[in-house]
């Protein structure tokens, strides 16, 4: 299979998002459906280097929840063989829903929330200090916010001026118990990023071309570090999962799964 | 202590390009020594440990060999997720320093009181614990461990004497003994050997004969040297400004009770939390039952039960 990009790898991840979770029975397929475009803008060109390559940019899945759709990213851009996606979840296989650096491809090891800008910053710093050009991404959710570790981690990010830090922010709006507005209401987001000292920007989340471009034409070796606060669907693609809380949890049901698949196409 | 690892740190990043500095906002006329040599590798995050815990494992995965400084509950609870899901997940070379440990920061309170960092960490098997006694073992320890691939914990306190006879001994996953005395063995973490030696010294006018054997490191721990000890003294002493729970004591009695040894063991550490009167560390080790003439009667009375 030659190496997909764009709309093609997203497509690819929503279609492996709901086949391996099913072969698996497991869930989290609304954030993975959520963040799709933007693993898809991530890997189809804009995270540059192979996992080998010391100097490769590296790149953080804060909401560490949506490994799966990270390893279909893998798998769609050729560094993760279809034998390897289908141990997901298998007794004794490396492919949690969480992701771990001992896969080839995973810089670094997440799941609990509010660890990764953290990192990021560190590996950001890390390449200033040995003059490096590469990048770190890091994506993290919108209730990830809660976590007053981020906030250390935008704070410590804006004072070092780590242009080459560059998180986005899968806003979906949703989180584990209900909406954001309701449990921890986060607005203005953008503009608290703006206030740390972030060059924060909206964009449609499930637009993977202009995820991209914003992406690409970003200045890494000056300035102050970036955000994006990407405006997503939780269970995009799917409309009987979109918004619905349940598919943070919920496995497929075969008769779902069909529906799903057909949706997905 | 803290002069002799800001002295051998500062050895050590002259030699070292990799090494580099992170504070939470602590370390006043301490770590200035290495903030104005290396001032590119020195870096202050703020009052903000765990961002200093996640910031340490971005910069180790590219090669760096941080240390992390603290207060030693600072750097210890607060982060303690992320120690575990940072350095030891990622198996970094990550050093956590932590300064005051046990009841070292005596007027301040029980805020800054690191009476269980030790069980805390050593809770964690692939993290190194070295918990020196005194300023000449801590820059031994840090010669010693300095290179290893695994992340370290170092509990560092205010006390600078030598504790007579330790010379600057270290070894890794080893006790220092000192003494022959085959009537009780001492087993003592921390600057509080310096009271196990002077218990020996009060029990020998008794015509009672101790060993000290000084533990300075966990994961690895000193199981095959303490073992030997135990196996031919039949009563012995812990003795640490911590918990009884987790440290050396569960530690020591984890090792009798594995070897199916007949040893009495009696553990001497702080019993519940010191919520009432601080003080100077004298008061406070005597408040716990931690001073040298306690230690002899809790010896001399252990020994009673021994026949």
């Amino acid at each position: 299979m030659p190496a997909l990009n764009g709309a093609s790898l997203a497509a690819h991840i929503r279609r492996s998002t709901i086949v391996t979770s099913k072969r698996a029975n497991v869930g989290h397929i609304g954030s993975c459906l959520s963040v799709a475009d933007i693993i898809a803008a991530l890997y189809g060109g804009v995270v540059r280097g192979e996992p080998a390559e010391y100097d490769r940019d590296r790149f953080v899945l804060s909401k560490g929840h949506a490994a799966l759709a990270l390893y279909a990213a893998l798998n769609g851009v050729g560094r993760l063989s279809d034998a390897d996606l289908a141990t997901f979840c298998d007794d004794g296989s490396e492919l949690n829903t969480h992701p771990a650096h001992t896969v080839a491809g995973v810089d670094f090891s997440t799941g609990s929330l509010g660890h990764g800008l953290s990192i990021g910053a560190g590996a950001a710093l890390a390449a200033r200090l040995q003059g490096s050009s590469r990048r770190v991404f890091v994506l993290v959710s919108d209730a990830e916010c809660n976590e007053g570790a981020v906030w250390e981690a935008v704070m410590f990010a804006a004072h070092h001026r780590l242009g080459n830090l560059i998180a986005i922010i899968d806003a979906n709006g949703q989180q584990a118990l209900g909406l954001t507005t309701d449990i921890l209401d986060l607005a203005p987001l953008r503009r608290r990023w703006e206030a740390f000292g972030w060059d924060a920007s909206d964009v449609d989340g499930h637009d993977v071309e202009a995820i991209a471009t914003i992406l690409d034409r970003t200045d890494t070796r000056s300035g102050p570090p970036r955000v994006l606060v990407a405006r997503t669907v939780f269970g995009k693609g799917v409309s009987f999962m979109e918004g619905q809380l349940a598919w943070h949890y919920l496995p497929l049901s075969d008769h779902d799964y069909e529906r799903a698949l057909a949706e997905i196409g | 202590m803290r002069r002799e690892f800001v002295d051998a740190l500062v050895g050590a990043a002259t030699e070292d390009d990799r090494i580099v500095l992170l504070t939470g906002d602590l370390g006043f006329n301490a770590l200035e020594p290495f903030a104005e040599r290396f001032p590119e590798r020195f870096f202050n995050v703020g009052v903000a440990e765990q961002n200093m815990l996640g910031i340490s494992v971005g910069l180790a995965e590219a090669g760096f060999i941080p240390y992390v400084y603290s207060i030693a509950t600072f750097a210890t609870m607060r982060p303690y997720e992320f120690i575990r899901n940072g350095p030891v997940l990622h198996e970094l070379p990550i050093r956590i320093v932590g300064m005051g440990g046990g009841l070292d920061y005596g007027h301040n309170g029980v805020t800054h009181y690191a009476v269980e960092d030790i069980a805390l960490m050593r809770a964690q098997p692939d993290l190194t614990i070295i918990a020196p006694a005194d300023g000449g073992q801590t820059r031994a320890a840090l010669a010693a461990a300095g290179d290893l691939r695994r992340p370290i914990y170092v509990r560092l306190e205010r006390d600078d004497t030598a504790v007579p006879g330790l010379g600057g001994r270290f070894g890794l996953g080893r006790v220092v003994q000192l003494g022959v005395g085959l009537d009780v063995l001492l087993v003592a973490v921390g600057s509080v050997a310096h009271e196990a030696v002077a218990a020996t010294e009060l029990l020998a006018r008794d015509g009672i004969e101790a060993t000290v054997a000084i533990v300075s490191s966990f994961n690895p721990s000193p199981v095959d040297d303490l073992a030997d000890l135990l196996a031919r003294i039949p009563a012995v002493l812990t003795i640490e400004a911590h918990y009884l729970d987790g440290g050396l004591g569960s530690f020591v009695a984890e090792v009798i009770a594995e070897h199916r040894l007949d040893c009495r063991l009696v553990r001497c550490g702080v019993r519940r939390m010191p919520r009432r009167g601080g003080g100077g560390r004298a008061h406070l080790l005597g408040d716990h039952g931690l001073s040298a003439q306690q230690l002899a009667a809790t010896a001399t009375r252990a020994l009673s039960f021994v026949a």
